[in-house]
């Protein structure tokens, strides 16, 4: 069975069906991307693998595990983690309180231990502060730790997010249209970053829209459209594909 | 950056020399009954002791985590109420009293806490105010146990092997001071702890905080549950301290007030809830012919903080960098299973 294995998931909100008997799978160690045009179902799949909405048919399964049905917080205790198309940061929050955070399901201390100041919880929280220095730095906010989250630039809080959401020790990451807002330079840099998470054998699952990240990046491309899978295949069999480039008509700002 | 302002200096310098200014501010807490202070002043710095427990309790919910409670005048009845009738009619002492309130009093945060994981802003706080009137009608009802209308009189002061704490002894004063050094530290202790983290970022996005792992029901009923006991701790002082209680000390106006302290020092600060209560304690003294004005008072100051300055006079971001701790007493092992930073 692979890493990830998704049986036949459907959702409806009140007759509109966001996803319809979709299936699909991710190998480990390998970057896989949805793509398809705005109101597709992409984020939907995200909220349904990460437990926020029950799928109302369908299994899913990770590492062997099934998972729909459970709660989101067991999910990512499973080693699933997510990043938003619409930047959820904690904004109040520092950079490196926010990955602080990311790191609460890997802290075992009870509160009793902060209260005592025990070894334990002195132990615990350096590991974990010098754990998100460390992690901040290999993202590139390292000159951003002491900022708060909101006084950070667009590109820098999804990196921000990603950084969070490595922090929780999740295997698979599921990152929703991480370039979106970025210019070209940016958008290369994450696709280089995405690509050294791949080499450190993180598995990542993508929603993008930007093409040169997608087709430079994936191992396998699925493609949905009204909830569906439409095609699927290697970057280059998605690039030559009529089905899919009837799909984004209209969608001016995508090029295949 | 904004942030770096003319504060930054002075936030700078205090945390400096937090420690001598630490050790300085216990000294005078500590020898303020040698001042030569009058009794009705020594009165007021008590009442502003209790306010700061007050505030420090109801800061869990509304400052750290985002639930604003109109309704802690309830838990602070219940704390009162149950320490006062343990020592009156089953002659416990304070501290087994006292202990007895706590655990009461976090049963009714657990059980308030509950209905309202549902419901935010406007309709949470109704369920809290509608807490708060249950609990008053349940002290005005309940004669064989609260005396009803009539209140209770005479509750006992606390006494420690046989030596009985008053005013005129200042053993009252410095029973505030422990209970308030240890409610500090407490709230210090949560702020700087994963739980502090975990509140917050309920308060700032309670999604994402589930999906940081986060069981964002089970952590509100906590905060519920800790905003509860302190407040309930503060309740039973209370009841030793003024001797007799009736339902008109636990009015909506406490729980207001109570408030306004949170809001006008700094949601989610330690300093605000002392600035705060100091403020808004003292306020009402210095202006008696305001008197049946106060409210209004508080009504507009949390109006136009609400406005002007909603993160409170001492609510700012603090510019001063993150304590990040030596390397070495990291230990070896790397936190994070499978952190990029094994690569
Ligand atoms: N909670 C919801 N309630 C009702 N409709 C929803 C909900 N979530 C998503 N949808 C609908 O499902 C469809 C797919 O949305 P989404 O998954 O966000 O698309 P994509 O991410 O591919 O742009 C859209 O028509 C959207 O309006
Ligand atoms: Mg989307």
């Amino acid at each position: 069975m692979a890493f990830l294995e998704v049986k036949n998931i459907s959702i409806q909100f009140g007759g509109l069906t966001a996803v319809g008997g979709l299936d699909f799978k991710v190998e480990e160690g390998q970057v896989v991307s949805i793509i398809g045009p705005n109101g597709a179902g992409k984020t939907t799949i995200f909220n349904i693998l990460t437990g926020i909405y029950q799928p109302q048919e369908g299994e899913i399964y990770f590492q062997g595990e099934r998972i729909d049905g459970i709660a989101p917080q067991k999910i990512v205790m499973a080693g699933i983690a997510r990043t938003f198309q619409n930047i959820r940061l904690f904004p109040d929050m520092r950079v490196i309180e926010n990955v602080l955070v990311g790191t609460h399901i890997q802290t075992k201390y009870k509160l009793l231990d902060g209260f005592l100041r025990t070894r334990r919880f002195r132990k615990e929280e350096s590991e974990k502060i010098q754990f998100a220095v460390k992690l901040l730095k290999e993202v590139g906010l390292s000159g951003r730790i002491n900022d708060y989250a909101d006084n950070l630039p667009y590109g820098e809080q999804r990196k921000l997010e990603i950084a969070r959401a490595i922090a929780t020790g999740a295997k698979l990451l599921l990152l929703d249209e991480p370039a979106a807002g970025m210019n070209p330079k940016e958008s290369e840099e994450l696709r280089q970053f995405i690509l050294q998470l791949k080499k450190q054998g993180y598995t990542i699952l993508l929603i993008e829209h930007d093409m040169n990240v997608v087709m430079n990046l994936s191992d396998y491309i699925y493609v949905v459209d009204y909830g569906k899978k439409i095609a699927e295949g290697l970057p280059q069999e998605i690039q030559g594909n009529k089905q899919v480039a009837a799909a984004y008509l209209g969608e001016s700002e995508v090029e295949l | 950056m904004e942030h770096i302002t003319d504060k930054f200096n002075v936030e700078a310098l205090v945390y400096k020399y937090r420690y001598p200014l630490g050790a300085g501010f216990l000294l005078l807490l500590l020898a303020l009954p040698y001042l030569g202070l009058s009794q009705y002043v020594m009165r007021i710095i008590i009442m502003i002791g209790i306010y700061t427990m007050l505030a420090l309790g109801l800061n869990i919910l509304t400052g750290y985590t985002g639930l604003v409670s109109l309704g802690h005048s309830g838990f602070f009845a219940i704390g009162a109420y149950v320490t006062a009738i343990l020592m009156l009619k089953l002659q416990f002492n304070f501290i087994t009293s006292v202990l007895a309130a706590i655990l009461i009093t976090g049963i009714c945060g657990f059980l308030l806490g509950l209905p309202t994981l549902r419901l935010t802003g406007t309709y949470l706080s109704i369920v809290t105010l509608g807490f708060a009137e249950i609990v008053k009608m349940i002290i005005m009802n309940w004669e064989p146990v609260t005396n009803g209308t009539l209140g209770l009189r005479n509750i006992p002061r606390p006494t420690f092997l046989g030596f009985s704490l008053t005013l005129a002894n200042n053993g009252m004063y410095y029973l505030m001071l422990l209970l308030l050094l240890i409610i500090t530290a407490f709230c210090i202790t949560i702020q700087k702890s994963k739980l502090g983290r975990a509140l917050h970022a309920i308060k700032e996005n309670e999604l994402a905080a589930s999906m940081m792992g986060i069981y964002t029901a089970r952590y509100k009923i906590l905060a519920f549950i800790l905003s509860a006991v302190i407040t309930g701790l503060a309740g039973g002082y209370y009841a030793t301290l003024v001797s007799y209680i009736d339902h008109n000390s636990f009015t909506f106006d406490v729980s207001v007030l109570i408030l306004s302290i949170v809001i006008l020092g700094g949601m989610g600060t330690i300093r605000g809830m002392y600035f705060g209560a100091v403020i808004l304690i003292v306020f009402p003294e210095i202006a008696r012919p305001l008197m049946e004005w106060r409210f209004v008072v508080y009504g507009l100051v949390l109006i136009f903080m609400m406005r002007f300055r909603p993160q409170g006079i001492l609510g700012w971001r603090s510019a001063l960098p993150f304590q990040i701790p030596a390397e070495k007493e990291a230990g070896q092992k790397r936190s994070g299973k499978h952190g990029i930073s094994r690569g």
